[in-house]
């Protein structure tokens, strides 16, 4: 059998290069403003991560999620508990140095590391009953606890409550935060390419068929939401660690709406449809921003054109950018007219990634 | 005792606005299985509308600042806030849903946003994003029932609503447009090819519920003089969960799904708990689903292979 995980460790290699790479360059390019346009590309880069592992949910296996905010908040908050009550005062009487640069950042892996699992705890437990609903339902389930646990975290008085946690370490970076949008990305990509991700699609196309067919629905629903649910409560100890500071309003259903918005605007199921709309959605207020102090507006539309945007998308492409296919599909559909999904479907590739696991 | 009583009373009127609210959410969802998340932003926009009328009201009567309270001018203003809120549902369904029919469903869920997004930031940026006191329309009074403080507003919130209810329980079980009405809530495809002209009928759908949704929003004015542009979110949403509650598609369902969750908050809000008020209709929702997934009155469907 061919060592197929090699091909991705060498991409993580490469992929770490790259960031490493990009992060020298964009810290000492001389453009003015340059802290402001770092701060836009890192929110995009944990927007891509929201959007990608929602996708996950949404669109490979077709279960309508409302509560990806509430599960960002557990990630945020219990990995920001970790560095903030024991990660941090432990660095603190540590002498400055390599040492402590190094360990920061492993406790920093640990944190988010842990938030993301708790998160996908969480998930398995919302999404074991909450999954035997179908369609709105489901969604308005989700988006009520999604709700439940930003009024849950709003009454613990330790992280600070309705005040906000405010003096988390800042150590979340451009190079974490590419790192694991990119992890996302890679894991969501070999997933569907897996028996896994094949079950996936079977529940989102045809529920009952998948079920006749001998697909165990809810126990591949619930993974779906479990993975989704580890990355979004990832993305929850980045964003909070970047941004130092956690309140509960930061993870209202508003927040979900914006990643649900990103997934079906770039298509439901196209992964990279899911990246190039939360590159859009993220940058669109900001360049609107710049627009703004451009023409020295007063008062501040940009908030009312990107809403009027997103209608009018949503309006000219319902179907989403990319539909559901990814896009270089799109860039080859002039030369094969087949899909390249079914061409891959050949013995040997069925072989390879026939195990249950992805860590054979 | 007291307490109890008290509390139940102002559930009530709470309950009873939520209930205005759900109903538009119910009626929508019943013919376009469309979660129209907007709703609970015209139901804002109706209470600016009042805020606003009243001042154009003052401007046109010549009374410099509050104008004096009487009950033409709240008739006045209500009926002004009606029909605003009533051309906006409109516009909003041609505009933003109508387009999207054949579409996938998900795509008229992401326009509702997307209009939901434009009423709140529209909102802040046209009428500011800072609290507004809501004008006295009709004069207050304290109550007293065996020791049950109460104000007369709640005692109008609960029979304006009830008013309203009971049209709008004739208008579907009494008059032909209704009986199309239900007919396109059953059988959308049916019901047209019946000669029933469906684009109408959702048209006015739309107009009801954001007719209901201004009343809720004056109403909501009167009992809560503080409204914002991000005042719609929350009640909006309760609302939903109260339609959800009741049976989605149900009328009545919504009626008693309101009341219910606006007593069980104030219970909530009474007791050491109050800080899980907003958490508690969650709570609610998600046990009714998960035992009863058709909500209280909604018929259980079959599933069709």
């Amino acid at each position: 059998m061919r060592k197929w995980w090699l091909k991705d460790i060498v991409l993580l290699i490469v992929g770490l290069a790259v960031l490493v790479g990009a992060n020298y360059i964009l810290q000492v390019l001389p453009i003015q403003g340059m802290a402001y346009y770092f701060r836009v590309i890192i929110l995009i880069g944990i927007s891509i991560t929201l959007a990608v592992s929602l996708n996950i949910i949404n669109g490979h296996a077709g279960q309508f999620s409302l509560g990806h905010a509430g599960f960002m908040a557990i990630g945020a908050y219990l990995s920001a508990f970790v560095t903030y009550f024991y990660a941090s005062p432990y660095l603190e009487k540590l002498p400055e140095g390599l040492n402590r640069l190094v360990l920061q950042n492993v406790f920093f892996l640990g944190a988010v590391l842990f938030g993301g699992l708790c998160a996908a705890i969480a998930g398995y437990l919302v999404g074991l009953p909450s999954l035997r609903l179908r369609g709105d339902y489901l969604a308005i389930v989700t988006l009520g606890f999604g709700e439940i646990i930003r009024v849950i975290f709003l009454n613990v008085e330790k992280l600070g409550g309705a005040r906000g946690l405010s003096g988390v370490p800042a150590w979340s970076n451009f190079i974490w935060v590419y790192f694991f949008a990119w992890m996302t990305v890679l894991v969501s990509m070999r997933l569907i390419k897996s028996s896994i991700g094949r079950a996936f699609l079977a529940v989102r196309e045809d529920e009952i068929a998948a079920e006749a067919m001998g697909v165990d629905t809810t126990r591949y629903k619930v993974q779906a939401f479990v993975i989704g649910s580890f990355f979004a409560g990832v993305a929850g100890g980045l964003y909070g660690h970047y941004l130092a500071y956690l309140n509960p309003a930061m993870f209202t259903f508003m927040k979900s709406f914006e990643v649900i918005t990103m997934v079906v605007l770039g298509g439901l199921g196209s992964i990279s449809g899911s990246i190039v709309a939360a590159i859009i959605l993220t940058f669109l207020p900001e360049g609107l921003r710049m627009a703004k102090e451009f023409l020295h507006m007063n008062s501040d539309p940009r908030m009312v054109i990107y809403s009027i945007l997103l209608i009018v998308l949503m309006l000219t492409r319902p179907q989403g950018l990319f539909g559901r296919r990814e896009l270089w599909e799109i860039l080859a559909r002039r030369k094969d007219t087949v899909p390249k999904e079914t061409r891959d479907q050949d013995k040997g590739k069925m072989n390879r990634t026939s195990g249950p696991s992805i860590s054979e | 005792m007291q307490t109890f009583l008290q509390n139940l009373l102002n559930g009530i009127a709470s309950g009873s606005i939520y209930a205005l609210i759900a109903l538009g959410y119910t009626m929508v969802y019943g013919i376009l299985k469309l979660i129209n998340f907007a709703h609970g932003d015209v139901f804002m926009l109706g209470s600016f509308m009042g805020y606003y009328g009243a001042r154009m009201y003052a401007s046109v009567t010549h009374q410099p600042g509050a104008p004096a309270p009487s009950w033409a001018m709240a008739g006045i203003i209500l009926v002004f806030a009606m029909l605003v809120c009533g051309t906006f549902g409109y516009l909003n369904e041609r505009i933003a849903y109508r387009p999207l029919r054949s579409a996938p469903r998900i795509a008229s869920l992401i326009t509702a946003i997307g209009v939901s997004f434009f009423l709140e930031f529209g909102g802040q940026f046209v009428f500011g994003p800072d609290p507004k006191f809501f004008p006295t329309l009709i004069e207050k009074h304290r109550l007293n029932f065996f020791g049950i403080v109460t104000t007369s507003y709640q005692v109008i919130v609960l029979v304006v609503a009830l008013i309203f209810m009971v049209m709008l329980q004739y208008i579907i079980y009494g008059t032909k447009f209704g009986r199309a009405m239900r007919a396109v809530s059953f059988n959308f495809e049916t019901a047209s090819l019946m000669g029933i002209p469906t684009d109408r009928i959702i048209s006015t759908t739309f107009i009801i519920g954001s007719v209901l949704a201004a009343v809720a929003g004056i109403l909501f004015g009167l009992a809560y003089p503080k409204i914002d542009p991000l005042m719609g979110i929350m009640p909006g949403l309760k609302a939903f969960v109260a339609a959800v509650l009741g049976g989605i598609g149900n009328v009545p369902g919504a009626m008693v799904g309101g009341l219910l969750i606006g007593v069980v908050e104030a219970f909530v809000a009474g007791s050491s708990f109050s800080t899980y008020r907003d958490a508690i209709a969650f709570v609610i929702l998600i046990l009714i689903l998960l035992f009863r997934p058709s909500g209280l009155f909604g018929k259980a469907q079959a599933e069709k292979v």
